[in-house]
């Protein structure tokens, strides 16, 4: 079997912690050995990119598209929108530990902008009002 | 120069000269005595060119290069001082000032950081860029060896490639990115928690006071102050080879009685010498060699001296552990006779005893504080005499080579002038093999100078080693000893210590006894010496340490361990024999399987 990338196993690592969205420093332990002989640089992969996190996140990390198409299409609204909804800045997470609000640079979706991710689900054409939609649902569970 | 090698010709400053074509353009332009200004290059450790502080122009290319990570090449035109280069370089220089806190008057690196002293040199008066630091970070004060702060750090990367690629210890990394970027342990746990050895060598390369030792100038000043306090010091042997480099003098200059005469003028009612407990670390790990060749013991056994050796193999190879020798270092062995021989010879309460250790080592203040460490207080339980429910350590506080000269300055203290005085008898009489500890290399020799005169009854003729001298990473040599060939091998350097343990897993390792030493160059190159980074990657400024180190050996009258007359009062006296009960309590101790 070939031997992974540390990045390869750490995104593995994280896609099963589905509750918290993170790497712990127990399972990033566990990669010791097969992948690398120091937890330092573990650490400094998992901090490096983005989409890693070594501190808990919540259940749905939505990740809001910062690049100028979204910008044009007024995306600070939709930000300053899902910030009331779940009462949190970027880069923190709900107190019930479900959403985590966090920047992105460019989601590729342009034509559909402002975007935004939820997870792996791609949400585009957005609106304050559209947003608010699709959070409730989410609160109310009925969206994976 | 290799004969192979190709010349090219370049133009330096309009000047035509005839190159090595491997040389970097920093090279070439130090050759013909231009100095290329660098805070984060240190040739074959760190070569990634991220503080740009080197640019210089080359002609035809249109951005500027960075001097350090670029070839010369046929024809090159180089220019270092024209207006472009010297716009970035302070352009550069004052975007690291950015966010750098301004408190250098007050700042432990103050005097030795490279980062001031360029600013100096460039004579810049101010940084044009705002601080875009919003929140300051923690200082890691979780290591009782090292203090990390952040907030000084530059980015410049050579903490992490030293401690990874020269002691392949990897306690620190590179965390976050872009302007977020910090040094930092794994998961923010700090020094103190994670696999630091704390050999210090990132401290001895950082270009600012992001790495300094931890200091306990202060608690030393104050124990000297309480009158019925009886403070006593011990030098080891590399401190005398380098301390003087702290006033200016040249390295190598060796200042042995100086150094005692400024410790007596300090205020220390004895000053003795670490190099006594290094002969008597010989007389126990001498026959405990001996112990084992004549009862099967676990082979290759190794030496047990160098602190930040020893929490390595705790974390890095901790099912190795039975190889190590028991012995304690000779710090430690001297604080255990302090508290109780000596104590008891002057009839000294040892509570009231205060035991200072100057190092050339950082690690020694975390072996200081390790918790076995209390062999004094356990003998004095033992006695009866000592009821305190708090036991006391062996070891009070561990200075530095570097904070025993601060404490010299501060105590206005002239020390290029002062006259040679002698140790204080009788813990500060040693023999030549105690003086060598400081070299790689020097345990072995010292040991094998013993061996072989216990086991053969015969007088050694050549003292020297030559074959386990020297800076090479790995040095071996075949011992005869009565018709029985020892086979022994010395490692400097923790990435070389790698090497060696690896063939031990193995099974495939051919060594009877192995010596190892954290730092390279062995303590001479430790990390609590004087700070020179710009000599770190050269081989110099450790081979002129390690010259006066084996110039002090010639000069001894006494060059064996064992002939030391104040060793074997002590065993007469107090010990009885090496290895016997005494010896057990008080002079070997146990380790920690730590692991990763």
């Amino acid at each position: 079997m070939e031997k992974k990338s540390v990045l390869e196993r750490l995104h593995e690592t994280q896609d099963k912690e589905k509750e918290k969205n993170y790497i712990s420093e127990q399972k990033a332990s566990e990669l010791l050995k097969e992948n690398s002989d120091s937890l330092s640089h573990i650490y400094g992969v998992a901090t490096f990119y983005t989409m890693l996190s070594v501190k808990p996140r919540g259940r749905y990390i939505i990740r809001i598209c910062r690049n100028l198409a979204c910008h044009l299409e007024n995306a600070d609204s939709v930000a300053e929108e899902l910030k009331n909804l779940l009462g949190i800045g970027f880069g923190e997470t709900t107190t019930d530990g479900k959403f985590t609000l966090e920047e992105s640079s460019c989601l590729g979706m342009c034509s559909v902008a402002p975007a935004m991710m939820i997870n792996d689900e791609p949400y585009g054409n957005l609106t304050p009002e559209k947003v608010k939609d699709i959070i409730e649902s989410l609160k109310a569970g009925s969206k994976k | 120069m290799d004969v192979n090698m190709q010349t090219v010709e370049v133009k330096i400053n309009g000047q035509s000269y005839n190159m090595n074509e491997d040389m970097t353009i920093l090279e070439a332009c130090e050759s013909v005595g231009i100095k290329i200004p660098t805070l984060c290059y240190l040739k074959g450790i760190c070569e990634e060119g991220s503080c740009g502080i080197c640019v210089v122009e080359v002609k035809k290319f249109k951005a500027l290069r960075r001097a350090c990570i670029t070839k010369i090449m046929a024809d090159m035109e180089i220019f270092t001082n024209t207006p472009s280069v010297r716009e970035a370089r302070r352009t550069n220089l004052e975007l690291l000032l950015a966010n750098h806190p301004k408190d250098c008057l007050v700042c432990s690196k103050s005097a030795s950081c490279d980062l001031r002293k360029l600013t100096e040199d460039f004579g810049l008066k101010e940084s044009r860029f705002e601080k875009t630091r919003a929140k300051d970070f923690e200082i890691d004060i979780s290591s009782p060896s090292i203090v990390r702060d952040p907030n000084k750090c530059i980015l410049c990367r050579r903490c992490v490639e030293v401690c990874s690629k020269v002691q392949k210890v990897n306690a620190i990394c590179i965390a976050n990115r872009g302007s977020n970027s910090t040094v930092s342990t794994s998961f923010e746990k700090g020094l103190g928690n994670v696999e630091c050895t704390n050999c210090g060598q990132c401290v001895l390369v950082c270009p600012t006071g992001a790495l300094t030792e931890k200091e306990y100038i202060e608690d030393v000043w104050k124990e000297l102050a309480e009158p019925e306090k009886f403070v006593i010091v011990q030098t080891a042997p590399a401190v005398r080879a380098s301390i003087g480099e702290e006033f200016g003098l040249p390295a190598g200059t060796l200042v042995t009685g100086r150094m005692v005469a400024a410790l007596r003028r300090v205020g220390f009612k004895k000053v003795f010498d670490t190099q006594f407990s290094a002969d008597l670390t010989i007389m126990e790990e001498g026959s405990e060699l001996l112990h084992r060749l004549n009862s099967k013991g676990v082979f290759p056994m190794i030496t047990s001296c160098s602190p930040g050796w020893i929490k390595f193999i705790e974390h890095f190879y901790p099912d190795l552990i039975g190889h190590l020798s028991s012995c304690k270092s000779p710090q430690q062995m001297f604080g255990a006779v302090a508290k109780t021989y000596y104590a008891e010879k002057l009839g000294i309460d040892p509570r009231k005893m205060v035991v200072v250790s100057i190092m050339p080592c950082t690690a020694k203040k975390f072996e200081a504080r390790r918790p076995e460490f209390d062999s004094a207080f356990n003998y004095w339980q033992e006695k009866g005499t000592i009821k305190d429910i708090t036991a006391f350590s062996d070891i009070d506080y561990v200075l530095t080579t570097r904070e025993a000269a601060k404490m010299i300055k501060e105590g206005g203290i002239d020390f290029i002038h002062l006259k040679d005085e002698d140790f204080d008898a009788p813990l500060g009489m040693s023999s030549g093999a105690g003086v060598i500890f400081a070299n790689t290399g020097g345990v072995m020799e010292a040991a094998i100078r013993t061996a072989y005169e216990l086991v053969t009854g015969k007088s050694l003729e050549k003292l020297e080693c030559k074959s386990i001298r020297g800076l090479d990473g790995i040095k071996t040599a075949d011992i005869d000893i009565a018709g029985t060939t020892i086979k022994v091998a010395v490692a400097h350097g923790l990435s070389n210590a790698r090497i060696l343990l690896d063939e031990i897993k193995e099974g495939k390792s051919p060594y009877h006894f192995i010596e190892i030493m954290a730092c390279p160059g062995g303590c001479i190159g430790g990390g609590g010496q004087p700070y020179n980074a710009s000599e770190y990657s050269g081989t110099e400024l450790r081979k002129k340490r390690a010259s006066a180190i084996y110039k002090e050996d010639e000069g001894k009258k006494v060059r064996k361990s064992h002939e030391n007359e104040e060793i074997k009062a002590l065993y007469k006296e107090f010990l009885g024999k090496p290895l016997g009960e005494k010896s057990h309590k008080l002079l070997h101790t146990k380790y920690t399987k730590r692991g990763i």
